[in-house]
């Protein structure tokens, strides 16, 4: 059983959702608010989905300097897994521990409805419960999910496999070749702009979102026997 | 004490990033009848006022604060002006 932190700005809205997505899938998730400056052992942080902040100045700006954020960045430096979920997601870019920014909807319109999205790697902790190149059906909430990193990085990205989920059929949001979620270097940071948590029980219209939740689980198992984590943080892949 | 400074800020979208809402504010003039309107683009103002030695220690502040916090390094581009308070 793995010690989830789901961490709570003033203005998120997912971190109920999260958290029982995390404990169905047999997770010992717990809350940490964003003036903690310590993690409580976590062994996996979320950052949930909402408005930090109120979105003032620009999604996650203010957020990232949260007293909390200091543990999270060491979390993620030592190769422990984060994921940000939309409001997460545009945080970690803008704490730097993601490449690229998420700005407005090309549309302008706030998009609140379910989308496509391919999974392009298994090799992340939240995503090793599926099957590459399955096609998923989450939800997606966000005025500002357009994705955009400067061409060289773009290019990495792909290059390296790095790209975790993209828009097919359509891109909602004219995101940067169709992507809707990135891992960082070390594979153990993960932003996605779609809502996993959303779709985690038949209950609510699907389960597509419940693996990212079981994976998180299936990752401790293997890190375990391997004891991965000791020999400096990144699990040589679960594909 | 030291002097106050009024400090100006622009924060533009880089020139190579689509910017929806400059779009959109084009279209309403067009719709308007202003034809004679070429691009369009939306940013932000930032007035603060800032206590330091000499002008330059106040444009020197300001920029870390663009830097750090104010404007996105990835996204977004920034000017700024001093005039004393």
């Amino acid at each position: 059983m793995r010690r989830v932190a789901v961490v709570r700005f003033p203005g998120s809205n997912c971190d109920a959702d999260t958290l029982d997505a995390a404990r169905d899938a047999g997770s010992d998730a717990y809350y940490v608010w964003h003036r903690d400056v310590d993690l409580n052992q976590a062994d996996v942080v979320i950052l949930p989905g909402g408005f930090s902040y109120g979105d003032y100045l620009r999604s996650g700006a203010i957020a990232r300097f949260s007293p909390v954020m200091e543990a999270v960045t060491a979390h993620a430096r030592a190769g422990g897994p984060v994921l940000g979920i939309c409001n997460g997601f545009q945080i970690l870019c803008e704490a730097g521990l993601l490449p690229g920014a998420l700005m407005r909807n090309a549309g302008l319109r706030f998009l609140s409805r379910p989308v496509q999205v391919r999974v392009e790697t298994l090799d992340t902790p939240f995503t090793s419960a599926y099957r590459r190149g399955e096609t998923l059906v989450l939800p997606v909430a966000h005025g500002d999910g357009r994705y955009v990193a400067d061409e060289r990085t773009t290019a990495e990205l792909e290059a390296e496999g790095r790209v975790v989920l993209r828009y097919v059929g359509d891109n909602p949001n004219g995101s940067t070749q169709g992507i809707a979620g990135v891992c960082s270097a070390g594979r153990n940071v993960v932003g996605i702009m779609p809502h996993p948590e959303r779709r985690a029980a038949a209950a609510v219209g699907g389960t597509d979102g419940a693996r990212v939740f079981f994976s998180l689980e299936a990752a401790h198992a293997t890190q375990h026997t391997g004891d991965v984590r000791a020999v400096g943080g990144h699990h040589p892949g679960l594909c | 004490m030291m002097p106050a400074y009024r400090v100006e800020i622009r924060v533009m979208p880089r020139a190579s990033l689509l910017d929806p809402q400059g779009q959109a504010v084009n279209h309403a003039l067009h719709a308007l009848g202003f034809a004679d309107v070429g691009d369009v683009r939306v940013g932000k103002h930032l007035v603060l006022q800032v206590n330091a030695k000499t002008p330059d220690d106040a444009a020197s502040r300001a920029r870390a604060m663009c830097d750090r916090l104010l404007a996105n390094p990835v996204t977004e581009d920034y000017e700024l002006l001093v005039e004393t308070a």
